[in-house]
């Protein structure tokens, strides 16, 4: 957090997805901003539904054909991606900017070997033997915690355990020192017993190689063990932003603070006692969508809701409420 | 790799092996072989001494022995109506049908397997049309008049290409496409179907996510998934072909296995029936043994099963 002074890795001004249906457009991220530093860890979390993981996608270049992409600024060290060429888009994937899926089971290809899949971003980047990308291969897999890396080059996807192939797909992530990781719900597929480990595995690995990463989540007790920056997501908007330990020591978003109910707390949640729910349901994003789209479900909405609603704090912690303290005191009777 | 290799060679035999008992007992199944050999005037003396002469009165499994020696040996005995060895009638007649069928299913491999993935990168598009069209047409279209439109057009109007016969590759030409034509719908739409569904998985995703070019998407991580089922049904079809196509065969006058076995049938010449049904197994049976070789190497899990 040191490091604000310098021009941003990535920087997203204005990120707006939509996606024609015969129903009408849908308008699946809707004008998204933020920043994200060398080195810096930023999760984003939010429900199902609300433009995540297409966000990631849109930086990746590899959304489906029927989705529109538009931005102010879509700018990763220097070269904007709006306006990049297709080759340009295949230089940087897997180089400099590496992605890792949530599935871990069906995202390795079953015909071909691990060392095979764990060369060829090398081998396509970086023009390398195959003996010296098969090396780093092995350097990698140990890296990653796996025993007899040698051995496993040889093995096939099929071989190995949901936690191993995930976590081969970090090393391949990591094969070409990317300065970019976006991890779409690395864990999410995994046991319980595994997602902490290989969480804290990309996160140290992360930090070792000073590598920046967008981090995609649900899970909120994950966000506050690793996250450097969080940005909370609604309905295809990043409802709130900011450093950390501010979002989660004052959030600022009724939104936020709903999520942060729906999470028990050791000493603060009481045994028996329900957690939290938010009432209603995600509003539907065809066609436009006018106002606070959280208002439907807000307890604290007024009127002005339904107009535009403004950026409100200061940087590096922004929100869109126009009426974070007075839901702040009411709900501060609630908890 | 190598012991799913015996397993399954293993197995191929003993399919084998269970094929030609019931090839050889169809002898027996269609009735007393030594009346059949007589004719209907003959008296029960000789109908006996046919049945003592042919050693059909010994027990079925001694005949069985005797015959699958010979036949190992390349000896199938003599056709009833033709006289003469059955190995040499059928190996004439072959080596026209083997020609014919390996055209076909070359060419039916090399205009559907493109045509599927052409038709998948861009599914509803004009060469996705084009492609649905030719597979609906060329399934729905009789292989016989197929075949007589293309003599009407290409040997009688145009005069470009012989209408019948066997002598030159050129008389290979139009029953290739004809062959050929009637097995490429159903490779075209498992080739399309397979490449849909495996460009839509995550590993083709994990593959654009490290840079890979479109091609190598396509070709190296996408084909070689989508293309397995496709192995299998093309080795069912090459069985097929290699019986002989009758109608094929008969519009071209080429006069081969499948023509032999529709004549052979009608004229009850049982020793070149059982030969034929034999040595059609046996190309199923080589070819589903080829197919799973194949198909281990193209997907390692189906090593291990």
């Amino acid at each position: 957090m040191t490091r604000h002074t310098e021009t941003p890795l990535l920087s997203v001004r204005g990120l707006t997805l939509d996606i024609p249906l015969p129903s009408g457009v849908l308008h699946a991220v809707r004008g998204i901003d933020f920043d994200l530093h060398r080195g810096e860890t930023l999760c984003i979390v939010g429900e199902s539904g609300s433009g995540k993981s297409l966000t990631s996608l849109a930086i990746m270049g590899l959304l489906d054909k029927n989705i529109q992409r538009s931005a102010d600024q879509l700018d990763f060290n220097g070269i904007e991606l709006t306006t990049a060429s297709k080759r340009q888009m295949r230089a940087l994937r897997g180089d400099r900017i590496a992605m890792i899926f949530q599935e871990p089971m069906t995202s390795l290809n079953p015909a071909y070997t691990i060392g095979d899949q764990l060369s060829e971003a090398m081998r396509l980047h970086r023009n390398v033997s195959r003996e010296k990308a098969r090396a780093r291969a092995v350097e990698l897999l140990e890296k990653v915690g796996i025993t007899a890396a040698e051995s496993r080059l040889g093995q096939y996807p099929h071989q190995l355990s949901g936690g191993l192939r995930q976590r081969v797909v970090i090393a391949m992530a990591l094969m070409c020192e990317p300065e970019l990781i976006i991890a779409d719900e690395p864990t999410t597929a995994l046991d319980v017993t595994i997602q902490a480990q290989i969480l804290s595995l990309l996160v140290d690995l992360t930090k070792e190689m000073d590598v920046a990463m967008i981090l995609i989540t649900h899970d909120l007790g994950v966000v506050a063990r690793v996250a450097d920056k969080v940005g909370v997501m609604y309905a295809g908007e990043l409802v709130e932003t900011g450093p950390a330990g501010d979002v989660f020591g004052t959030p600022m978003h009724p939104y936020t603070r709903g999520l942060l109910r729906c999470i028990p707390q050791p000493g603060k949640t009481e045994r028996g006692q329900p957690l939290g729910t938010i009432p209603g349901i995600v509003p539907s994003l065809v066609g436009a969508v006018q106002g606070c789209a959280f208002r439907t479900r807000c307890p604290h909405a007024v009127d002005a809701c339904r107009g535009a609603i403004p950026e409100q704090g200061a940087a590096p912690h922004e929100f869109l409420c126009i009426y974070p303290d007075g839901a702040a005191s009411a709900e501060g009777e609630m908890t | 790799m190598l012991p799913f290799i015996l397993k399954r060679l293993g197995l191929a035999i003993l399919v084998a092996f269970t094929v030609s008992f019931i090839s050889f007992s169809l002898l027996f199944l269609s009735g007393d072989p030594a009346a059949a050999l007589a004719g209907e005037t003959a008296s029960g003396e000789d109908v006996e001494a046919i049945r003592v002469l042919y050693g059909f009165n010994r027990p079925m499994l001694v005949q069985y022995g005797e015959w699958l020696v010979q036949a190992l040996q390349g000896n199938f005995g003599e056709s009833y109506y033709f006289k003469l060895p059955v190995a040499s009638l059928i190996a004439d007649r072959l080596s026209v049908t083997m020609t014919l069928g390996v055209c076909g299913i070359t060419f039916a491999l090399l205009t559907a397997v493109p045509l599927g993935v052409a038709a998948a990168i861009r599914p509803n598009s004009i060469i996705d049309r084009v492609a649905l069209f030719l597979s609906v047409a060329g399934q729905a279209m009789p292989s016989f008049w197929f075949g007589l439109i293309l003599i009407v057009v290409f040997a009688i109007k145009l005069g470009w290409l012989p209408p019948s016969g066997a002598t030159t590759w050129r008389h290979f030409i139009m029953p290739t496409i004809v062959l050929g034509y009637y097995a490429m719908p159903a490779i075209m739409r498992l080739t399309r179907a397979g490449m849909l569904e495996v460009l839509s998985s995550d590993y083709i995703r994990t593959a654009r996510a490290k840079g890979a070019g479109e091609g190598r998407v396509m070709f190296k991580h996408a084909l070689r998934n989508a293309i397995i089922p496709v192995v299998s049904l093309a080795a069912v079809q090459m069985g097929f072909m290699l019986g002989g196509s009758i109608v094929v065969e008969s519009v071209f006058a080429l006069h081969g296995a499948g023509y032999l076995a529709w004549e052979s049938i009608a004229r009850n010449d049982l020793p070149t029936v059982q030969a034929l049904i034999l040595i059609f197994s046996m190309f199923y049976i080589i070819f589903t043994f080829l197919a799973d070789v194949l198909n281990a190497w193209l997907d390692p899990r189906m090593r291990s099963s």
